[in-house]
């Protein structure tokens, strides 16, 4: 486990390393390159502020109303039949939306449940094999122009509930 | 589908709030989500610009290139009717390759760039640029579908909130993303072969 802490510390310097030294070899004007992609990034990210800014006011609201509690409560039933807890299912929710709100959310459940519950540990699981559904596709698709996004919606909701359950039922089996 | 959703964000919210009397904090979350927004933003464009600053330097040196020729067998699978040398392949292979290696951050220049790419072959087929491909549908889901091998984030939050064991969820999450990347290259396979698609 001490190898996989010191990967982690020298991976993305490594990484960095590679590419430098492979374009190096190349002669090619690093800086130069560098610059020109940096600037890219900058105009990347100030395409990208409506749309961030859009999506943070509405889960900020749909949050702060309780209408994720309510919505979850609603579900919790039908969740409990799939043996998910219910503790789960806003985290669930949130992480469609938002990374940061859902690691906030995660921080709660650690304080309350434990890291080792069985709460602690489906979140865990849940938050590492999913990515954030409604940025990624409000991000990518207003980048590229697109209005209608055909079936990336209803595929990308079916992959978060699946891998909700997936969480959970791996979580029953590598703590009990 | 993304405008009436925002849409009912913002709507079943505020009901709920005048029913649930929790007005005074949504009027203070939508303060403080703007300057979360601007934070989150503020931080992107250091990091993105680093990422997308190496990316053109990976680009140009011929790294990308030589990736996404070890890389092509697969990408043919997922994207059948990609032209084989189209420009796409390298950033969505790049794309991946961030993603598998969990460097978060530089996923989003990659994957903007793909888009952007997919976007032009869109154009070159002589299709509406408003729909989605099948391509992008495709790349979003596995996107969405989490590639990262080792989840570090997640081990650095759970020693962090005091687990014995932070480490016990690499494999129970490494089984997860290796299953829910399937379950997103067949769903993809079965929904790209449809009829509808323009």
């Amino acid at each position: 486990m001490k190898l996989l802490h010191f990967v982690s510390i020298f991976f993305i310097p490594f990484f960095l390393f590679l590419i430098v030294l492979y374009a190096l070899l190349q002669k090619k004007p690093l800086f130069d390159l560098f610059t020109k992609g940096a600037k890219a990034g900058i105009t990347t990210v100030y395409q990208i502020a409506p749309t961030i800014i859009g999506l943070f006011v509405a889960i900020g609201v749909f949050r702060s109303s309780g209408a994720l509690d309510l919505v979850c409560n609603l579900l919790s039933p039908i969740a409990s039949l799939f043996h998910i807890p219910t503790p789960i299912l806003p985290l669930s929710l949130l992480k469609m939306f938002s990374a940061s709100g859902a690691n906030g959310l995660l921080f709660d459940l650690f304080k309350s449940y434990g890291t080792d519950s069985y709460i602690g540990f489906t979140a865990s699981i849940l938050l590492s094999c999913t990515e954030t559904l409604f940025y990624t596709v409000s991000v990518y698709y207003i980048s590229a122009g697109v209005k209608k996004t055909r079936w990336t919606i209803p595929a990308g909701i079916f992959l978060s509930i699946c891998s909700l359950w997936i969480s959970c039922l791996l979580t029953r089996y590598f703590i009990h | 589908m993304l405008n009436i959703l925002w849409a009912c964000l913002l709507i079943v919210g505020i009901i709920t709030a005048a029913f649930t009397g929790n007005l005074e904090a949504v009027n203070n979350s939508i303060l403080e989500s703007t300057q979360d927004a601007v934070e989150l933003l503020i931080v992107m464009t250091g990091i993105i610009s680093m990422w997308n600053g190496f990316l053109v330097i990976a680009e140009e040196s011929g790294i990308t290139k030589q990736l996404t020729r070890y890389m092509c067998p697969f990408l043919r699978l997922l994207f059948p009717h990609l032209p084989p040398s189209h420009p796409a392949f390298d950033y969505i292979c790049a794309n991946f390759i961030a993603n598998i290696l969990g460097l978060g951050w530089a996923c989003t220049p990659t994957g903007l760039a793909a888009m952007k790419q997919l976007q032009l072959l869109q154009q070159q087929r002589g299709r509406s640029p408003d729909i989605a491909s099948d391509e992008m549908c495709t790349f979003l889901i596995l996107n969405i579908s989490s590639l990262q091998l080792i989840p570090m984030n997640m081990i650095a939050y759970r020693s962090k909130y005091g687990s014995t064991t932070p480490f016990a969820i690499i494999v129970p999450a490494l089984i997860a993303t290796t299953i829910t990347t399937l379950i997103a290259c067949i769903l993809c396979r079965i929904l790209q072969n449809r009829k509808d698609s323009p």
